[in-house]
This record gives structure tokens, sequence and C-alpha cells, in this order.
């Protein structure tokens, strides 16, 4: 199945598992970030209507 | 089609509302489209005659470098939308962008090295396209930290618009230069619309996928970071109100 990547294995390998690995912690930071200030908001909004300031 | 309609996603709520029942789609079909882009290009793409395995370089490379251009552009583009119409979403939208550009431009940096060492027998040279994109890395660099040192928000886009506008030079100048400069390592376009000078179909077809897979993930990091914006901004002014008293 792996095909035959000859002297340059090591260069396509680090290629796609260098650019694999970037998108991934982006796509995880990004989401990380998400889910925290969405949960920040929710708790601020949630005091302030406790709080009659709507 | 009724251009002015699009006006109405300068609405906070309404971008998000919109965008938030869009992303699993774009979501999904970023990561059908990369899967099988890379999967083609990696396992079932022969070898070229010249540069060998190291072709399948190409699947990441290409997009990447495509995106890291685009990205400035889309920012180019909501930040003169901030300047005339001072839209929050727009400003907000180029702040979400950037560091997904910047990924994208190290990536592109970073392949197009490893590619370059077996073939050019460098690392690096300080060929022109080579040097427009470190800049331009330089540059999505000094418009992160330029949002992150100012408190203001409307400071900060004003600021961080101008700097796009200058920082368009070099995105341009990234995409053109090996036709300015008839001198430097590395070739022109890989990709036409022109038959003659494309790369070969076996190369061709699942470098498309790849594209449409880095475009669609970029679109889907937008939603989700914009959205993070918007309510990051939301965020601030309640505590600033709260503050206040």
């Amino acid at each position: 199945m792996m095909p035959d990547l000859g002297k340059y294995a090591e260069a396509v390998l680090s290629s796609y598992a260098v650019s694999i690995l970037l998108i991934l912690v982006l796509v995880v930071l990004s989401v990380r970030r998400s889910r925290k200030v969405k949960a920040q908001l929710d708790d601020i909004e949630t005091r302030r209507k406790h709080h009659g300031q709507g | 089609m009724n251009l002015n309609a699009l006006w109405e996603y300068a609405n906070p709520l309404k971008f998000m509302r919109t965008t938030e029942r869009a992303l699993p789609y774009f979501a999904v079909a970023a990561v059908v489209c990369l899967v099988t882009g890379l999967v083609w290009g990696f396992f079932f793409t022969p070898d070229d005659f010249r540069q060998g395995s190291t072709v399948k370089i190409f699947y990441i490379h290409v997009p990447s470098a495509m995106m890291a251009i685009n990205i400035w552009v889309m920012m180019l583009i909501t930040s003169l939308v901030w300047i005339v119409r001072r839209h929050h979403v727009s400003a907000l939208a180029a702040r979400a962008a950037a560091p997904i550009g910047a990924v994208m431009t190290v990536i592109a940096l970073a392949t197009g090295a490893i590619w370059g060492q077996p073939m050019w027998g460098t690392w690096w040279a300080w060929d022109p396209r080579l040097t427009s994109f470190l800049i331009l890395f330089l540059f999505y660099l000094g418009y992160i930290a330029l949002w992150e040192a100012i408190e203001d928000d409307d400071t900060a886009a004003d600021l961080t618009a101008v700097l796009c506008l200058v920082g368009s030079v070099f995105a341009i100048l990234s995409r053109y230069a090996v036709n300015f400069w008839n001198q430097g390592l590395h070739q022109g376009a890989s990709l036409s619309l022109d038959k003659q000078e494309n790369v070969a179909d076996v190369f061709w077809y699942p470098a498309l996928v790849s594209i449409a897979g880095f475009v669609l993930l970029f679109i889907a990091l937008v939603i989700i970071r914009t959205n993070t914006e918007i309510r990051a901004r939301r965020m601030r002014a309640l505590l600033a109100r709260e503050r206040l008293g």
C-alpha cells in the first residue's frame, strides 16, 4: 500500500507530517478558543440577567 | 441577485446564525476533500520523471501557497469594507483570518524548503518569490501582533486595515515575483488554465481536490474564528459596561 518514495522518502514524509500537524494544531486551537469564549460570554450574560441588567 | 442583501450580514447576530448553520457542511466537505486529495496524491499518483517522489509535496505546497496569498486578499477586501462602511464583522473577519494565513504561509515555506533541499541543493535562497513570501509571513505576524497590542477594537481595526493595505504589495509580489523578475530558483506557476502549460492531468485532478479542501478548511475555520471574535468583542463591551457601573 505504501508507495516507494525512494531516496526522497524523508523529504516527502516530513512535508506531510509538518503540514498535517500544523493544520491540526490550528483547528484544535480555534475550536478550543471558540468553546472557551462562548462559555465565558454565556456566564456573563447569565450573570447580567440575574442582576436585571439584560 | 440583490447585492445589497449582503449588507444584512453586517449584523453580527444574523452573520452568526447563518454561518453557524452552514459550518457543519463546510467542515465535512473540507475533511472529505482534504483526505481525498492528499490520499489520492500521496498513494495513487506516479512519480515525476525529474522530481521523483518529491512531486507529492506539490499537493500540499501549492494549495497552502495559494491560500497564503488569497487569505491576505480576503483580509484586504474585508479591511476596505471596514474602512469604508465601518462594519465590525468585516474587521473581525480579517482578524480571524490572519492566523490561518500565517499557518498557510509557514506550511508553504516549510514544504518549499524541504522540497528545495534535494531539488535545488539548498533549503533556502534569496529568490524573489521566496523572499516576498517570507516578508508576507512577517506581515502576517505584524498584523496579528498589532491587533493584540491595541486595546480599543476600533483603533486596532483602523491601524491593522492600513497595515493590510501596505502588506498587499507583498501578497501581490509573492504571486507575481516569478513573472516580474526573471531570475531566482523558483519556477513559474505550476497550474494554468492553459492546458498546454498546466501540469499533466494525473497530477492536476488530485491537486484540484486538495485545493478545494484547503479553501473549504479556510472557510470553516474563518467562520469559527470570526464568530469567536464577535463573541469576544461583545464580552469586552459587557465587561467595560460593568466596570463603569
